[in-house]
């Protein structure tokens, strides 16, 4: 198996000096790896840049991670047409320019977009309904990557399918280039509340449940017995001030995507500097008051009401 | 004695190492009461009698002390720190990043990020000096490496690309991650540390 590959390196002799010793196994890309990647990034904020300079905003005001993107999900709205991964030599530039993790989005199924960022030195992939989805029924088969995956879900079945894939990491989905909490508030709360649900069933009604819930009964019980998800569980999609990513954490979210949100502020360097905060001190309104104060204007927001079927991006995949 | 072990808690895996911690300290069966709480401000901080710096984004906890006021605090906290990852970054006396602010805690040089990309991080077993019970499963991610210690600084293990597991006084330090693999021996080797 690709993602269990094993790698002879150079056996030395145990020399005299302390602690020396013989390295004969390493183990890539193994489940523990990618979970234990995605679980170094709690309690923190990643961030949607499209070029060095931003990456460089976003590490110097203490981003955990760069999104690297050929546009912010509010400009993909604005635009149109067919999203796709960004173009490598835009992705390379970025991964130069930081010394955090960069992460990288490929459309839902393109599993050979996966394979190029992958190869690129991409840390972690986002396969994301941000952009126009490859294939219509099928995700990628994460399991076959060294690299680990995060992906969307609006409820507790559409997570454990994306882990029972391979995921590494989920993110409520929010709605992507809003600016407006409202669908990330109701994704997250609609999956704690599903795992709050699981602690009164006993295993026949969760195995019932999890036909209900199209979702394997292995991790419905999984999420009982831990009173989690398996993986960190991020929020993402309309988080556009520190109030709304404290808000999140509060609501139960390890950590947080931020997108638009910062870029497309009128101050973004402020913007997430206060986002960072915000996250680090979810629990205190006090300095989630102090940082709030005069950050500008944030981005414009959009009514989710008032988006046709085909704007929705949070429908797309499932 | 009672001992009071902090997780700093200001980003990065801390809910692990609570765990790691807790389990430990029923294994080394400790006469006292004992506690495991987060850390995140110099109030909190004032509690511990053992800290423990986790893995995570070691530029975001370098600032995120800055912001804490943590940073004198740290350096003049008087009881043990047992740190891994990021928080070994932390612990050195230089580091090869202008942007971490490290504590000078450990005397040794530190490279960030020493194997390249996750796509480089690796999981294999190691001998610890002086560790009973076999090699340790060690969990190596975007791992740091220390290149140079100073002499009163106890190697533990190292690896081809160099010392990966360092004790000094009161003070632990590993580019790997004892915390999510379930073995706690490295922890209760710590905790007997304390007691004596």
């Amino acid at each position: 198996m690709k993602n269990q590959r094993v790698k002879r390196v150079g056996i030395q002799k145990s020399g005299s000096e302390p602690g020396r010793f013989k390295m004969e196994e390493l183990r890539f890309g193994t489940e523990l790896l990618k979970r234990g990647f995605a679980s170094m990034q709690k309690g923190g904020v990643i961030m949607d840049v499209v070029d060095a300079s931003q990456a460089r905003i976003a590490e110097e005001a203490g981003a955990v991670a760069v999104m690297s993107l050929e546009r912010v999900p509010s400009d993909i709205r604005k635009m149109g047409g067919v999203a796709r991964m960004a173009d490598p030599e835009k992705v390379l530039e970025i991964i130069d320019a930081v010394s955090i993790p960069v992460m990288g989005k490929v459309r839902i199924g393109h599993f050979v977009e996966a394979q190029v960022l992958e190869t690129l030195g991409v840390d972690m992939i986002d396969e994301s309904e941000v952009l126009t989805p490859a294939d219509e029924q099928y995700h990628i088969d994460k399991k076959l990557f060294k690299i680990p995956f995060v992906c969307g879900a609006r409820d507790l079945g559409e997570a454990l399918r994306r882990i029972h894939e391979g995921a590494a990491m989920i993110r409520t989905k929010g709605e992507a280039g809003t600016g407006n909490v409202v669908e990330a508030v109701r994704h997250m709360r609609t999956i704690m509340g599903e795992i709050r649900m699981l602690k009164g069933m006993d295993n026949q009604e969760m195995t019932d449940y999890a036909r209900e819930i199209e979702a394997p009964a292995e991790l419905v019980i999984e999420c009982s017995e831990r009173g989690r998800l398996p993986v960190v569980n991020f929020s993402a999609g309309g988080i556009a001030t520190p109030s709304d990513a404290a808000m999140m954490m509060q609501l139960g979210a390890d950590g947080v995507f931020v997108g638009s949100g910062i870029f497309k502020s009128s101050s973004p360097e402020r913007m997430a500097r206060a986002i960072v905060e915000a996250v680090n001190h979810f629990n205190n309104a006090e300095v989630i008051a102090r940082v709030s104060k005069g950050l500008g204007d944030a981005m414009p927001g959009l009514d989710v009401h008032t988006l046709r079927d085909d704007e929705v991006l949070q429908t797309r995949g499932r | 004695m009672d001992v009071k072990i902090g997780v700093l808690a200001l980003q990065g895996n801390v809910s692990e190492h609570i765990d790691a911690f807790c389990l430990a300290l029923d294994r080394v069966k400790i006469r006292g009461t004992t506690e495991v709480f987060e850390v995140r401000s110099p109030a909190d901080l004032a509690r511990c009698s053992a800290l423990a710096i986790p893995g995570g984004e070691s530029t975001t906890i370098s600032r995120l002390i800055d912001k804490n006021h943590l940073y004198e605090p740290l350096c003049k906290f008087d009881g043990g720190i047992f740190a891994t990852c990021a928080g070994m970054v932390l612990m050195a006396t230089e580091v090869n990043d202008p942007r971490i602010r490290p504590l000078g805690l450990i005397d040794m040089v530190v490279d960030r990020n020493a194997f390249g990309r996750q796509r480089e991080s690796f999981e294999t077993d190691i001998p610890i000096k002086e560790m009973e019970g076999g090699p340790f499963h060690a969990i190596f991610i975007r791992a740091p490496i220390a290149t140079s210690t100073g002499t009163d600084v106890n190697v533990l293990a190292r690896i081809d690309q160099g010392i990966v597991a360092v004790e000094q006084g009161k003070h632990m330090a590993f580019s790997f991650h004892p915390e999510l693999g379930g073995d706690t021996r490295l922890h209760e080797r710590f905790l007997r540390m304390l007691l004596i």
